[in-house]
């Protein structure tokens, strides 16, 4: 209950079966997570995936159609949001413009009589190095200021569990990445649990001790940051988190800790233990920066997948490195990216070239074969059209 | 799982209960208020329209009858004043578009960099309001009798016949429905113009338009939903206006309007089912044009 | 391209100078619509200057010849007859109406943004009526059910009235100001432990006061100038309009004037000091940040 006492530290989180149904949608469909005390979780997706709905569904702003909600283990599913030991940073703030801002972040303490909350406000609004601002307005202060005040706001209150929906979205990016590292180490010198919703892959990974990847209702995977990046679960991972370059064929050898997968002809080599399926059609992939790129051709050697030749596409420098395009018959393009070790790049456009990568490097997906991306890129208005030339033959040969 | 899909099955159903109720609270007391005395009325005004007299009644006495014959006699006896009313109303929103659209034009667009002035001047459209809008006509009746500087100064001019008036004509009352109506054309018009992004109109000249041009496909089309709620916030009020129309203040003995007629039948004659079929007229004949207007210029919403 | 158009096109590059419609469009601005706005504004403000002017004639029975100055009416308003019992009625008749109205569309206007409710165009059409209602036909209507209910006509239906024809306007300034707020903050009170209660009065309230006010002003402006409704519905009960209207025929006291003047002198100064303050704190805000 929310009245008297602070939340000693961090508390679990625990969604169970959650479904939550709008008038004509679904936002979440049978969502079940455990969330351990004293983490920084991350819920990662693009916009419309559900990840928002969560945090309201936890906070209580929004009422489940089915399923539970626990906080340190008790069951929190029918209580109103102000009787949970939980507080939200909101995107826009949520800063009251007819209070100072003092009063915002006393608010809280006020509301559940908790002694001295002027003074306790001020050691917040000190945490986050704006005290001197107290007695001004919420519109006297810069958008880096607010987001820090909304902070102070939610965390005087020691909730066992506080929810940053997208805190830093309003942003722009270097005081983006600043308040990254600050929110950061605040989450360790408070030690609570930090729920935090956000569509930038590079924010998850930065902060979060456990990313969950989020889409259309559903979470796709769930670990640490790093397990995450390389070994994707399913396409949609893999293309959300960084980029991949995938390729879908069939099983053509197996032995005692590889498969090797026919593609185009080629040859592409997986260890059992990073491939999901171990038969018929797989999708594997690889990180454009795990990739070599070659003029000459590679000399075959084990341990290494090879394709080509094919020819580069395109070239665009970004500084440390250079993405490269390169279009392999029979295949589509291949992402590459390169460190800039020397001057110009490795290839110029229209250069014949070769990658490879070390076996170890690749993944397998888990996705069904039909689901997992084309060889070619689909974004040209010609793979679109093919596709729906397909599309559209599938649903006449179905009726 | 069957237990919690169960459990929350029925909290499901609390919710927009639970929500629906406070809605009806808040709702209720003023929808049921409108529905008394706004709603109601006016059934009471249809009711009222078909009563006959009271065989054996006094002036004023009525029984309930359907004598829909009441709608023929009054459109047969009062056509003059119905059409009448009808013109003048619009006329009087032509004039007061066309007065207001260049003053709302510099107030909301030009004077856009000197907020002060913009502020002043707004506040000097609204002035008429503070004032009574009867003493605001009774003082344009004295502007404009034959004793006035203005018209004895139109009469030295010969712009004018020596034995001519201006009080007491259709000039002056649709004179007085244009000036009494214009800040509620004004308004509207500024509301949507000072919403107007002038890139757009730097666009228009960009592209090759006249500034003619640009105001014509780009200025008039996004002031649309002012010029919309402009004509209506003064044509529905000048059609039913019977002050300026009245023979105490600008009007004549051939200028009386709707308003005049039901005044004087519901109040003096108390011939009520005239009084209210008449007003069921107007009202059935305004309700058509906004809707016609409305859809047809593609604003649907108002409120 | 004609040696001409190349000249041309050489001589804009050379001398920068604005494009050309442009230009063609200040130059006709820059002066005719000025001149027209202040002529606009003067000609609005006519009647009222007359107003005012006439308030301080030394009239004898009718106040419309100029018969010199004196300040007689100013500090004797109520001997003309009846005119301060009808400016108190007025008065009377326009607080009550405000307060009621408010408050019944200030709770519409909050249901209609924040509720889902069946019904709904219909609510938002029995709103919208009132104000696409002429008001003759507002008067008569109200007029016709108080006659057919037995209702005695005086100061009680004027005010019942005037609630009616209130009503839509506050819930359409209200309203404004409901769905421009931002339903975030109303959360955050919610996530920071305030009951629904302690949310309403300390967050809803007073961040939806602004339009409150200015809803409460525009209704009592609307009941206190207006004449047509009124005088279907007052019986005996006379309000300042009325008075205007019963003594246009023999000639309106110029007592009258001056209450019309003080009136608009008093909002005009609460329009000013209200516009003052809001560019005072404009100011202050723009320095600060």
């Amino acid at each position: 209950m929310a009245t008297g006492a602070f939340a000693e530290a961090g508390a679990d989180l625990e969604l169970v079966g959650v479904h939550k149904r709008f008038p004509g949608f679904t936002a979440i469909e049978d969502l079940s997570l455990t969330i351990p005390a004293g983490s920084f979780f991350a819920l990662l997706g693009p916009s419309g995936c559900g990840k928002t709905t969560t945090l309201r569904l936890v906070a209580g702003l929004e009422e489940a159609t089915a399923g539970r909600i626990l906080i340190g283990g008790k069951d929190v599913t029918d209580t109103k949001p102000f009787q949970r030991p939980v507080n939200t940073v909101f995107q826009s703030y949520a800063l009251f413009p007819h209070m100072s801002i003092i009063e915002n972040v006393a608010f809280g303490l006020r509301r559940r009589k908790i002694a001295d909350a002027t003074a306790k406000a001020h050691e917040a609004l000190s945490l986050v190095e704006l005290d001197h601002l107290a007695t001004r307005r919420p519109s006297q202060l810069s958008g880096g200021q607010q987001q820090r005040v909304a902070l102070a706001r939610a965390i005087v209150n020691r909730p066992a569990l506080l929810l940053l929906d997208e805190p830093l979205g309003a942003l722009d990016l270097k005081l983006r990445r600043q308040m990254q590292l600050e929110l950061k180490s605040i989450q360790e010198e408070v030690g609570l649990t930090f729920l935090h919703v956000t569509h930038d892959q590079e924010e998850a990974m930065t902060m979060a001790d456990t990313v969950a990847v989020m889409n259309k209702g559903q979470i796709e995977q769930l670990g640490a940051p790093e397990v995450l990046y390389e070994l994707p679960r399913t396409a949609f991972v893999a293309n959300f988190l960084g980029q991949s370059n995938l390729f879908t064929g069939p099983v053509a050898d197996t032995t005692a800790d590889s498969i090797s997968v026919n593609i185009a002809g080629s040859k592409i080599v997986v260890p059992k233990a990073r491939a999901k399926r171990h038969s018929g059609q797989v999708t594997v992939g690889v990180r454009p920066e795990k990739l070599s790129l070659h003029v000459t051709a590679p000399e075959e050697a084990a341990g290494t997948n090879i394709l080509g030749p094919g020819r580069v596409i395109d070239v665009s420098f970004s500084g440390v490195s250079s993405q490269y395009i390169v279009a392999v018959p029979g295949l589509g393009s291949i992402i590459v990216f390169a460190q800039n070790m020397g001057a110009g790049p490795i290839a110029p456009e229209g250069a014949e070239t070769w990658v490879s990568w070390r076996v170890e490097h690749g993944f397998g997906l888990e996705d069904e074969a039909s689901a997992a991306p084309r060889f070619t890129a689909d974004d040209d208005t010609a793979t679109i059209a093919e596709q729906k030339k397909h599309a559209l033959m599938t649903e006449l040969e179905e009726a | 799982m069957a237990f919690s899909a169960f459990a929350t099955g029925t909290a499901r159903e609390q919710v927009p209960r639970r929500k629906s109720r406070v809605a009806l609270l808040l709702l209720m007391p003023g929808i049921l208020y409108l529905v008394l005395f706004f709603l109601v009325p006016l059934v009471s005004l249809v009711i009222t329209s078909l009563q006959a007299p009271s065989t054996f009644g006094d002036v004023g006495s009525y029984q309930t009858a359907f004598d829909w014959n009441n709608y023929v006699v009054s459109i047969t006896q009062y056509g003059d004043q119905i059409v009448r009313s009808f013109f003048y109303a619009v006329l009087a929103t032509v004039f007061a578009l066309l007065f207001s659209y260049p003053l709302a034009y510099f107030i909301g667009v030009t004077a856009r960099r000197w907020p002060l002035l913009q502020n002043l001047m707004l506040v000097l459209v609204i002035a008429p309001f503070f004032i009574s809008f009867l003493l605001r006509t009774l003082a344009w009746k004295s502007l404009l009798s034959d004793e006035s500087g203005f018209v004895t100064g139109l009469k030295a001019l010969s712009l004018l016949a020596p034995d001519a008036h201006v009080t007491g004509t259709p000039v002056a009352v649709v004179f007085g429905l244009t000036y009494n109506f214009i800040p509620f054309m004004t308004l509207p018009l500024y509301a949507a113009l000072e919403r107007l992004d002038t890139q757009y109109l730097e666009a228009g000249s960009d592209l090759y338009a006249r500034p003619s041009t640009v105001f014509r496909k780009v200025t008039i089309p996004l002031s649309m939903p002012g010029i919309v709620s402009g004509v209506l916030l003064t044509f529905i009020p000048a059609a039913g206006d019977y002050v300026n129309a009245s023979r105490e203040f600008l009007g004549g003995t051939g200028t009386a309007m709707m308003g005049n007629v039901i005044e004087s039948n519901f109040l003096i004659l108390l011939n009520y089912p005239a009084a209210a079929s008449l007003s069921i007229i107007l009202m059935v004949v305004i309700l058509a044009i906004v809707t016609v207007y409305v859809r047809r210029s593609g604003t649907e919403d108002l409120l | 391209m004609t040696v001409q158009e190349g000249l041309v096109i050489a001589t804009a590059v050379d001398a920068p100078q604005p494009p050309r419609p442009r230009r063609a469009r200040f130059s006709l601005g820059s002066w005719l619509l000025p001149v027209y706005t202040a002529l606009a504004l003067i000609f609005l403000l006519i009647p009222i200057a007359y107003t005012f002017v006439f308030s301080f004639n030394n009239s004898l029975k009718s106040n419309i010849s100029w018969r010199g100055f004196t300040l007689d009416n100013w500090t004797n308003v109520c001997n003309a007859q009846d005119v301060c019992a009808a400016f108190g009625n007025s008065i009377l008749i326009g607080v009550v109406a405000t307060v009621v109205a408010t408050a019944l569309g200030t709770a519409i206007a909050i249901a209609l943004v924040r509720y889902r409710f069946r019904f709904r165009s219909a609510i938002s059409l029995l709103l919208f009526l009132p104000m696409a209602t002429p008001e003759v036909v507002l008067g008569a209507g109200l007029a016709s059910e108080f006659l057919g209910a037995g209702v005695q006509k005086g100061i009680g239906t004027i005010i019942i009235a005037h609630i009616m024809f209130c009503i839509s306007f506050v819930v359409v300034t209200v309203k404004a100001r409901v769905s421009s707020l931002d339903p975030a903050l109303e959360e955050a009170g919610r996530d920071l432990y305030g009951s629904p209660a302690q949310v309403f009065w300390r967050i809803t309230f007073p961040l939806l006061l602004p339009g409150i006010i200015a809803a409460a002003l525009l209704s009592f402006a609307l009941s206190f100038d207006d004449f047509i409704i009124t005088s279907f519905n007052s019986g005996p009960t006379t309000t300042f309009p009325k008075f205007v209207y019963i003594s246009a025929a023999r000639g309106i006291p110029a007592e009258a004037n001056v209450i019309a003047s003080a009136v608009f002198l008093l909002a005009i100064v609460l329009v000013i000091s209200q516009q003052v303050t809001a560019a005072s704190r404009r100011k202050r805000l723009s320095r600060v940040g």
